[in-house]
């Protein structure tokens, strides 16, 4: 069984790498990209049963640090 | 007077704190981030720089969560010091010892120079030996100093005190300006600057010496 967890910085964390990725596209000609936000996807192989709250937990105590990021949980 | 310094695959400054803290006096011991518990009888526990787990996951992420970070948790909750320079403010954020995170650098660079930092308080062990206000040189290295906190957390630290140092001209785009902060209890410090890097004026600067001079001296005579 598959999980994916996605990290993002919160809204209102400023994101110098998402803004770096905009003015790059930007000088690649492609305008009107007003925003640019990375984070990182982490595929986890989990035991057949592992419920959200089990990975809710794993994002709590390691996977994101919820000072200034967010995260998102599908079981895939 | 007793020091340990916590050394974790990929720490790369732990040596030079353990000389900055044994010229000023302390007897060092190094331990071993598979550890579980601290030397008997260790005053304070230095968290050194460098790029501990690689900076895999986040700065600081994985050491938070190794074996010898429980035990120096435990150290500063009973009341212990902790000194934590760079990765090892990663390290103490990332524990939640101390509040906020350290955010990729503003200008994305890697930052490796001299910088001037005030001394904003000297209310503590570690800055007793310097005037507040008193301005002081001491290099920084790093990509991840940007210290964050929300408003909250930054009215609540500068309103007790706990802003050890700023930056005089922000390097990294730090919240106002913050260089280190003092725990609620004045005994944990976490700084991006490395004074173990300007304790010898033979590296080309000893303003750093004060703060590991301070610091034994204080606990010597405790």
């Amino acid at each position: 069984m598959k999980a994916r967890v996605t990290v993002m910085l919160k809204e209102g964390v400023l994101d110098p790498q998402g803004e770096a990725i905009r003015q790059a596209l930007g000088s690649l000609g492609f305008d009107g990209v007003t925003g640019a936000r990375q984070g990182k996807v982490i595929e986890l192989d989990v035991a057949p049963g592992t419920d959200e709250a089990q990975i809710g937990e794993m994002c709590e105590k390691l996977l994101a640090n919820t000072v200034i990021e967010s995260y998102r949980i599908e079981v895939l | 007077m007793k020091a340990a310094v916590v050394v974790f695959p990929g720490s790369n400054c732990d040596r030079d704190l353990a000389v900055a803290f044994r010229d000023a006096g302390a007897e060092v011991e190094m331990v071993w981030h598979k550890d579980t518990a601290l030397p008997e009888g260790v005053d304070v526990v230095g968290v050194p720089g460098g790029f501990s787990f690689g900076d895999y996951l986040r700065c600081g992420a994985i050491a938070a969560n190794s074996p010898i970070c429980k035990a120096v948790a435990g150290h500063a909750e009973r009341g212990g010091y902790v000194l934590g320079i760079c990765n090892g403010f990663q390290v103490l954020a990332e524990t939640k010892l101390l509040p906020g995170a350290l955010l990729r650098n503003v200008n994305q660079h890697y930052i490796c120079r001299n910088v001037g930092l005030e001394v904003v308080t000297s209310n503590s062990a570690y800055t007793e030996g310097y005037n507040a206000g008193q301005e002081i040189t001491i290099p920084i290295a790093h990509h991840d100093g940007n210290y964050f906190a929300d408003a909250d957390t930054l009215d609540r630290l500068e309103g007790e005190d706990l802003v050890a140092f700023r930056y005089t001209d922000n390097p990294n785009g730090s919240q106002r300006d913050i260089a280190g902060i003092l725990s609620p209890n004045r005994r944990v410090l976490g700084m991006m600057p490395h004074p173990e890097r300007a304790a010898d004026a033979a590296l080309g600067g000893a303003d750093g010496a004060a703060l590991f001079r301070a610091l034994t001296g204080m606990l010597e005579s405790a």
